[in-house]
């Protein structure tokens, strides 16, 4: 058998697969923050609430209003997306104009609120979601059983990913979000509506972290602190990226979950600190992140 | 500012009684027994004891009759959000301004430690009713207090030893990486060789961990025939979650979950958790009388009971039956009155309290039926047999407790 | 008389504001040594550890501007330094031990220090937070700590080997001084030309370096600063209820300072204090009532709140009603 230091070479494919899975997670939610932050310059602490709120919102549609699974992948982001603009505009609106620090503080807040209450609602052991019938059982290829529900996520994430960054990349309402980005108050002078600008990209952010919750709804019992944990390593992720950088967060996702993948292997103890560790030597060295524009 | 007038009029409460305790040694002082609820009511553990666990308790309260030879019954309950200073500070303040007179609950374990290190200070009384680590009645054993439910000891003991007797000889070990973890790992696996089995391979994850796809990966390259579970709460959900939609169990391995609680099955669901062997101190559907308990239990909260939740109960029965035989509530008439007495009641068969705390009684070995074979939501156990009290736990002669003379 | 005379009324608007302030040092001195027989003196170290551990924090954001997001990492290592120490060697006399401690704070205060000052904003906040998790790392996987369990047994010992810490009320007056110590150097830090030229780089950092400060070093020394006296915090609080655990070294821990911090006002001397105060005892209130579930929506929505309305916190609305109304 072929090794790879010390491991044999079909652990170590299939490792390197499983982790590319969860950077696929990483870089869904960490291109919503990008996305975010690019616009309004918030760093969006509620982000893990939002996704968490994707896969409640996906087991209780299933719950008391029947919506199956592949609806609830439309729907559910559609309605935290629209709970997000609601949040913009009512509470993140009005500290727009102060030191970005105050949004930071404020959505960890929200965080707080979202969290705390739903543990009170449905305690913390978390519920299950059963995996779609089309996408049970899984594929034997040469080195690893691969669940197809997994190889699904995989698909849907970087396909989502890659949707986006065309979108912003390529298209006249991207060319919007990236001009308002440089400079908000000339493109109100050409009679772009800017407010409702913010307020979609804030919705469309969150939007995206509620599609990695459906995504994460059938892997990962559905709990009130899901996010949580999740929320640090994915800004350690955007920052590595590039604060605000579309392309950076989807590929430093994906390469973080190769990291971790193959932490897990070498010094599991590690896997959780890893992320980190990386994020100071590029902050050392590339302090603006390895995609993101020096100041 | 209430806490102000509070605490300036309990201090003149204690001033009082101070004077008084002298001269009636054998009495309940202040005229009320106090106990206080120190859980994680918001956390991780909530479902396992919690709220449920205070409403255990209260029922216990009134199906004792509210009052105990005329003083009555007061209860008061604080949130320790798993941090070891809140519980510790918060059971030191109801010493110093409440007067508590036994301490329930007590469920983290690094909680625990801390708290009745304050118990033992105060001279008072502490049930440990949800903390799993064996180390509570081994080396930091104290004369103030009593561990009731469980321990990792017969969890590791009864689980490993009935699986490898069935065959399972071969084991990867999938431990979370904290002193907790390691302590269980290092049970079983002394009790898988001992009984003529090895360990394979293992593989320490960091605390908590969503994901455990990596690990179950590695568990399957190892080829071992059990993959034992050395964690708990929800990264023991998670693994067994993961390891379903890896088709572990199709592929002819099996798990062993050593600390999984009737909660944790409940929330993943029977097709994920069929075949699971697990040790338990008590079942609610395992007996008439405990099946007659739950279901009032089910009636006020809405969920069955866990084992702790049960303990919680009869843990507070045979803490006021004590002080009500003997008239008083001081921490060591009454301790010593319980170490007299055996416990037979719903929960605990067999039951005794033995020199270092600790109560010992049977335990079960479990399985997680099948979904076919369950008839109802709750209807999540087979008992497969008993495990005799005093097999269960660890011996005396191994304990390191300073209350043991070895 | 003949001197009062030679003063200028605006030397003598000065000396009367500072008599105002010595009384008002002195009364609050007073309110702090009656304390303990009015309201429960555990309680009240509690309040003073966070308050000087706030204090500390403001020291960085309210007055040199950094927001930093890693903070508990320098309260968990004052406490397990000196809780170690203590535990291990029962010769060792507590203040030594909290000296020591406090000691470790700082080389790892100079540590992040300088691995993160030159980084502004958001970047600092993150690199941090970054660097508190990997010690929370090393404490989870440091045996000495003893990881999810804590540290306990850590004596309270004899204070100079004379004063048995055991009492309540030793301990309490001992915590205090501790306190006032930890104040009085930051009040006299934010006073003192250095504090002036922190301001200054607050307000506009590119202006001070063409003024001729080195920025960096300003910064470097007070991060150094704020890191050793939040472990002195950390110190105290070990010694007081006699464990170190990792909720410490949480990142929640560093959210929860930064609540104190803006609840009560940031950049003001006594903000973190009332903050930290309110803080404390709402969570210490809640945790026994009915509404004990509901301790971190609560803690979220004040939050919000706090934001929203209420940036200059608590003291530094009341400063500006006073100014408004008195002056």
């Amino acid at each position: 058998m072929t090794m790879i230091f010390g491991v044999p070479l079909a652990v170590f494919m299939g490792q390197l697969l499983l982790g590319l899975i969860n950077g696929a997670f990483y870089a869904l939610l960490s291109l919503g923050l990008a996305v975010i932050f690019g616009l309004l310059k918030i760093v969006n602490f509620a982000h893990g609430a939002m996704y968490m709120l994707g896969a409640f919102a996906t087991l209780l549609g299933m719950r008391y209003l029947g919506i199956n699974y592949w609806a609830a992948l439309f729907l559910a982001p559609l309605a935290v997306g629209l709970f997000g603009m609601v949040i913009e505009r009512v509470l993140l609106r009005r500290i727009g104009h102060l030191d970005h620090l105050y949004g930071l503080l404020l959505t960890f807040g929200l965080a707080l609120i979202f969290e705390g209450s739903l543990v009170n609602f449905f305690g913390v052991s978390g519920a299950r979601y059963p995996t779609p019938e089309l996408l049970q059982g899984g594929y034997q290829t040469g080195f690893m059983f691969l669940p197809k529900y997994r190889a699904w996520v995989l698909l849907a994430a970087v396909v989502v990913c890659f949707a986006t960054w065309y979108m912003i990349e390529r298209t006249r309402l991207g060319a919007y979000l990236r001009a308002g980005t440089e400079n908000p108050a000339l493109m109100q002078a050409f009679g772009v509506n800017v407010p409702l600008l913010v307020t979609l990209t804030y919705g469309f952010g969150v939007a995206l972290a509620a599609f990695a919750g459906v995504l994460a709804a059938p892997l990962y019992p559905v709990s009130p602190t899901m996010g949580s944990n999740l929320l640090i390593v994915v800004f350690a992720v955007v920052v590595i990226g590039g604060m605000g950088s579309i392309l950076g967060a989807i590929v430093t996702g994906l390469a973080m979950g190769l990291i971790e993948g193959l932490t897990k292997v070498y010094y599991p103890e590690a896997a959780n600190t890893v992320i980190f560790l990386v994020m100071i030597l590029v902050l050392l060295l590339r302090p603006a992140g390895l995609f993101g524009k020096e100041a | 500012m209430t806490f102000i007038r509070k605490t300036l009029a309990s201090s003149i409460a204690i001033a009082t009684t101070a004077a008084m305790a002298t001269a009636a040694q054998a009495e309940i002082s202040d005229g009320a027994v106090r106990i206080g609820y120190l859980a994680d009511m918001s956390g991780t553990y909530r479902d396992l004891a919690g709220p449920g666990g205070l409403e255990a308790l209260r029922m216990a309260i009134e199906d004792f009759g509210g009052s105990v030879n005329g003083a009555p019954i007061e209860v008061f309950s604080a949130d320790d959000r798993n941090s070891a200073d809140v519980g510790a500070n918060t059971v030191r303040e109801w010493y110093d301004t409440r007067n508590v007179d036994m301490v329930a609950g007590l469920v983290a374990s690094s909680v625990t430690i801390a708290a009745t290190k304050v118990i033992e200070e105060n001279g008072g009384l502490g049930i440990v009713s949800g903390s799993a680590a064996s180390s509570i009645t081994n080396e930091h054993c104290t004369p103030n207090h009593i561990h009731w439910v469980y321990d990792t000891y017969p969890l590791a003991n009864g689980t490993a030893k009935a699986i490898v007797d069935q065959g399972g000889n071969s084991w990867f070990m999938l431990t979370a990486d904290y002193a907790f973890g390691h302590a269980l790992e290092g049970d079983v696996s002394r009790v898988v060789q001992e009984s003529g089995g090895e360990v394979v391979g293992g593989v320490r994850h960091p605390f908590p961990t969503d994901d455990f796809s990596s690990y179950i990966l590695q568990a399957q390259g190892s080829g071992a025939e059990i993959i034992g579970l050395a964690n708990a709460g929800a990264d023991t959900v998670n693994a067994i979650n993961t390891a379903s939609q890896f088709g572990v169990v199709e592929a002819g391995q099996q798990l062993a979950g050593l600390l999984v609680f009737l909660n944790d099955v409940y929330a993943m669901g029977l097709d994920t958790t069929q075949g699971l062997l697990l040790t338990t101190g008590w079942y609610w559907n395992m007996d008439d009388e405990s099946r007659e308990w739950a279901e009032r239990y089910y009636e006020r909260v809405g969920s069955m009971p866990t084992m702790v939740q049960a303990g919680i109960y009869s843990s507070t029965m045979h803490y006021l039956e004590a002080v009500q035989a003997t008239g008083s509530d001081d921490a060591q008439t009454v301790r010593e009155h319980m170490m007299r007495q055996p416990i037979h009641d719903f929960f605990a068969r067999n039951g005794r309290i033995r020199e270092d705390g600790r109560m010992v009684h049977d335990m079960y070995l479990a399985r997680v039926k099948s979904p076919d074979a369950s008839t109802h939501e709750w209807d999540l156990y087979e008992i497969l047999t008993s495990i005799p009290a005093e097999e269960a736990y660890r011996p005396l002669s191994e304990s390191q407790c300073k209350l043991v003379q070895n | 008389m003949a001197t009062t005379q030679t003063l200028t009324p605006s030397m003598k608007r000065e000396r009367r504001a500072s008599l105002r302030r010595n009384v008002f040092y002195l009364v609050l001195i007073a309110i702090g040594l009656v304390a303990p027989f009015v309201a429960y003196p555990v309680f009240l170290m509690k309040v003073l550890c966070f308050a000087l551990f706030a204090c500390a924090f403001n020291l960085l954001l309210g007055y040199a501007g950094l927001l930093s997001f890693g903070h508990a990492a320098f309260l968990a290592t004052g406490g397990y330094v000196t809780g170690y120490l203590l535990a291990s060697y029962p010769a060792l006399t507590p203040e030594l031990g909290m000296l020591i401690g406090t000691a470790a704070a700082v080389v790892l205060g100079a540590i992040f220090g300088a691995l993160s000052i030159r980084r502004q904003g958001i970047y600092f906040a993150m690199v941090t937070l970054a660097l508190a998790q990997l010690v929370f790392f090393f404490y989870i996987q440091a045996p000495f700590t003893g990881g999810e369990d804590g540290l306990h047994g850590v004596p309270r010992g004899h204070l100079l080997g004379i004063v048995d810490l055991r009492s309540n009320l030793a301990m309490y007056y001992f915590v205090f001084a501790v306190f006032l110590f930890g104040f009085a150097l930051i009040q006299r830090t934010v006073h003192s030309p250095f504090g002036q030229v922190l301001k200054a780089i607050r307000e506009n950092e590119p202006r001070a370096v063409s003024l001729g400060y080195n920025v960096d070093a300003y910064k470097l020394v007070a991060f150094i600063l704020s890191a050793g006296l939040a472990g002195l915090a950390g110190s105290t609080k070990t010694v007081v209820f006699q464990l170190a655990s990792l909720t410490d070294a949480h990142w929640h821990m560093s959210g929860e300072v930064i609540l104190m911090t803006l609840l009560g006002g940031v950049g003001t001397l006594f903000g973190p204090v009332v903050g930290a105060g309110l803080v404390v005892s709402l969570q210490h209130l809640l945790a026994q009532s009915p509404l004990g579930n509901w301790v971190g929506p609560i803690l979220g929505v004040i939050f919000v709140i706090c934001v929203l309305s209420f940036r200059s916190g608590i003291v530094g609305e009341a400063m500006k009603m006073y100014r408004k109304n008195f002056k």
